[in-house]
C-alpha cells in the first residue's frame, strides 16, 4: 500500500494570550494514512484532533516537522493547489460550507476553481450528485436541506473535485441520527466501493466502530492506535481522556465479571446478541 | 401529579397564505407535570423547536392554547414577558448567543431586566454559576476567552439565573465529546434535584435521554405520537424506528436477544439492568 498523508514530529501551536505561554495543539505527531484507508481520528474537545485535520490539506502549516500528501510537503506554497485537489476537507458547521443559491451550482465551486472545463464540469457535478444520492435536488435552494442534506451537498462538492482523499472534521456532529446515517453510509460507499480514502474525526465512538482503523489523539499527541476490536474495548485508558466505550463493549465487561465467557470485542449489536447467547 | 404547563389543540403555521405554508405543529396536546425531569425526543423537522418556542411565548400559536399554572399565557399579551421569566428557554449552541464583556455581566443579564436589586442579582450570578458547574475565577473572563464547552455552561447559567420554574434546554449537549456531555448532563440533573424546578430537555440521543429523564414526549411528523416513562417507549421500538428515530444501544441488545428465543424484556435501556436480567437468566437455568 501507498501513503496518501504522512506526518513527522508534526508540532503546531496556536498564537498564545498576551502574557500566556503558547501551549503546542500538536506536540510531535508521526501518522501515516495508507491510500484507500478508513481512519477515524478520535479525541475530546482540545485534543489536537482539528488541528490535525487542518493540516491534512495545508489549511494550516507545520510549526514544526513536516506533512506530505502524496509525496508532496505542505510547505511548499507552488504546490497548494495540487495538495487541496488530493485531499478534500467538509467541515463541522452544515451552514458555514455553503457558498451558492442552487444545490448544482455550490457542488460546481471547487472544480471551476480548479479550472476544469464547463462540459465536464456538469459531468462531475451530476455524477458527484448522484453519488452523495442527491442528484434529485440538483436545482433546489441548498439552505432549505435539511443538517444531512447540507453535508452530503458539501461531499458532493469535494467528490466534485476528484480528490483521493476526504477529510471530515466532525462533520457529524451537528446532525441528528438520521443526518448522521446519511452521511455515514455515503463515507463508507465512497470508500468501499470507489477506493476513496477517508479520515472521520469524530466523537462518536459508534462511528469509530465502523472503520479498519482508529487513531486516539490526547494533548496533541497519538496515544492509541490500531483496529477498532482493540482499541474500543480499553474502557478504563478511554475513560481516563474523556472518551467512552460504546455500551456493548461496557455490558460485555459486565458480564465478564459476572462469569460469562464472552469476547470483549463484539462491538457490533448483532455480535453483541450472539456473543451473549453462545454463553448463556 | 399537578400539569404546570399544559398544551391544547396546538397548531403554528409558518407562511400562512403564502405557497410555502407548512404547519410545524400540528394539533399537540401535552402536559408538563411540576417537578418532573421531561424529555422531548424527534427527529430534525419533527416540530420539537416550535412546540418549545411555544412555552414561553416566544411563538404565539396560530390557533390552541398553552397554559402556565392554569392561565392562558396570551391571555394578557402585555404580560408575556413575565411568562418568559418563568418559563427559561436555553436555545440550541447557546454559546453564540453569549454578548457581554465579562461573564459575570452575561449571566447579571437576565436577572438584570427582572428589576431586581443588586444583591440579589449578586446571590443568584453567584448561584446559577455553579450549578451550571463553573468557577468564580471565571466572573471577570470574557466570554469569549472561554473554551466551548465554558461558553455553553455560562449561557445556560444565564438562564437558570432567572431563576424560572421551568426551565427548557434545547439539545444541551449537541456537538460536546463525551465527557463533557456527562459532565453538563450531571449538571443539569443536579440542578433539577436540588430546585427542584421543572426540566424539559429536547434530545434526539435516546441513550442521553434514557439515562436522565422520567417521562418521554416523541414527536413525530409535527404531532406528539408516543408519551411514557422510557420503559413504555422503549417497548414500541418498531414504531420509533418507523418515524425515523432508534432506540438506545441495550435496548437493541435485548431485542436481538428476544428475537433469538432469550426470555428477557427488549424493552430494557440501561446496562446495568440488562446484565442484572442476563444474570438472572443464567443463574436460573444454573439453578436446574
Amino acid at each position: 500500500m501507498t501513503e496518501i498523508i504522512q506526518t513527522k514530529q508534526l508540532v503546531f501551536a496556536y498564537p498564545a494570550e498576551e502574557g500566556a505561554a503558547a501551549v503546542n495543539a500538536l506536540d510531535g505527531v508521526d501518522l501515516t494514512i495508507e491510500q484507500g484507508s478508513f481512519t477515524v481520528i478520535l479525541g475530546h474537545n482540545g485534543s489536537g484532533k482539528s488541528t490535525l485535520a487542518k493540516h491534512m490539506n495545508a489549511v494550516l502549516l507545520p510549526g514544526g516537522g513536516t506533512v506530505w500528501v502524496d509525496g508532496m510537503d505542505t510547505k511548499d506554497e507552488s504546490l497548494l493547489l495540487e495538495i487541496r485537489r488530493q485531499v478534500g476537507m467538509v467541515f463541522q458547521n452544515p451552514d458555514n460550507q455553503i457558498v451558492a443559491n442552487v444545490v448544482e451550482e455550490d457542488v460546481a465551486f471547487g472544480p471551476e476553481n480548479l479550472g476544469v472545463p464547463t462540459e465536464e464540469i456538469q459531468e462531475r457535478v451530476g455524477a458527484a450528485l448522484r453519488t452523495v444520492g442527491m442528484d434529485a435536488f440538483s436545482l433546489h435552494a441548498p439552505h432549505k436541506l435539511s443538517g444531512g442534506q447540507k453535508q452530503r451537498i458539501a461531499i458532493a462538492g469535494v467528490i466534485a473535485m476528484e480528490p483521493a482523499c476526504i477529510v471530515m472534521d466532525e462533520s457529524t456532529a451537528m446532525l441528528d441520527p438520521c443526518g448522521r446515517r446519511e452521511v455515514l453510509d455515503t463515507v463508507r460507499r465512497l470508500n468501499r466501493v470507489k477506493g476513496m480514502t477517508i479520515v472521520l474525526i469524530t466523537h462518536h465512538m459508534d462511528e469509530a466502530a465502523m472503520a479498519d482503523r482508529v487513531v486516539v489523539m490526547d494533548s496533541g499527541r497519538v496515544v492509541m492506535d490500531g483496529p477498532p476490536r482493540e482499541i474500543l474495548v480499553r474502557m478504563e485508558d478511554l475513560r481516563a481522556i474523556g472518551l467512552d466505550v460504546p455500551h456493548t463493549v461496557e455490558l460485555l465487561r459486565g458480564l465478564r465479571e459476572d462469569g460469562f465467557d464472552v469476547p470483549l470485542s463484539a462491538l457490533s449489536v448483532e455480535e453483541c446478541a450472539q456473543a451473549i447467547i453462545k454463553s448463556l | 401529579m399537578e400539569p404546570i404547563i399544559r398544551v391544547e389543540n396546538l397548531i403554528h403555521t409558518y407562511g400562512l397564505n403564502t405557497p410555502f405554508c407548512r404547519s410545524a405543529v400540528d394539533g399537540v396536546n401535552m402536559e408538563i407535570y411540576k417537578g418532573e425531569f421531561l424529555g422531548v425526543i424527534g427527529h430534525t423537522g419533527s416540530g420539537k423547536s416550535t412546540l418549545i418556542q411555544h412555552l414561553n411565548g416566544l411563538l404565539q400559536p396560530t390557533s390552541g392554547t398553552i397554559y402556565l399554572g392554569g392561565r392562558d399565557i396570551w391571555a394578557e399579551p402585555k404580560k408575556i414577558r413575565d411568562v418568559r421569566f418563568r418559563v427559561g428557554l436555553v436555545f440550541q449552541y447557546p454559546e453564540y448567543q453569549l454578548f457581554e464583556e465579562t461573564v459575570y455581566k452575561d449571566i447579571a443579564f437576565g436577572p438584570k431586566n427582572m428589576g431586581l436589586d443588586e444583591k440579589e442579582v449578586d446571590r443568584r450570578v453567584r448561584s446559577a454559576l455553579a450549578f451550571a458547574g463553573l468557577g468564580e475565577e471565571l466572573l471577570d473572563k470574557s466570554p469569549f476567552d472561554l473554551s466551548g464547552g465554558q461558553k455553553r455552561r455560562v449561557a445556560i447559567a444565564g438562564v437558570i439565573a432567572m431563576e424560572p420554574e421551568v426551565l427548557i434546554l434545547d439539545e444541551p449537549s449537541a456537538g460536546l465529546d463525551p465527557a463533557g456531555r456527562k459532565s453538563l448532563l450531571g449538571n443539569i440533573r443536579a440542578y433539577h434535584r436540588q430546585t427542584g424546578a421543572t426540566v424539559v430537555m429536547v434530545s434526539h440521543s435516546m441513550d442521553e435521554v434514557a439515562e436522565n429523564v422520567d417521562r418521554i414526549v416523541v414527536l413525530a411528523n409535527a404531532g406528539v405520537v408516543m408519551s411514557g416513562t422510557p420503559h413504555e417507549v422503549f417497548s414500541r421500538a418498531q414504531e420509533l424506528i418507523d418515524v425515523g428515530l432508534n432506540v438506545p444501544q441495550v435496548t437493541q441488545v435485548a431485542m436481538a436477544l428476544a428475537r433469538q428465543g432469550v426470555e428477557i424484556d427488549p424493552a430494557v435501556y440501561t446496562v446495568a439492568d440488562l446484565r442484572r436480567a442476563l444474570n438472572g437468566l443464567k443463574g436460573g437455568r444454573s439453578g436446574c
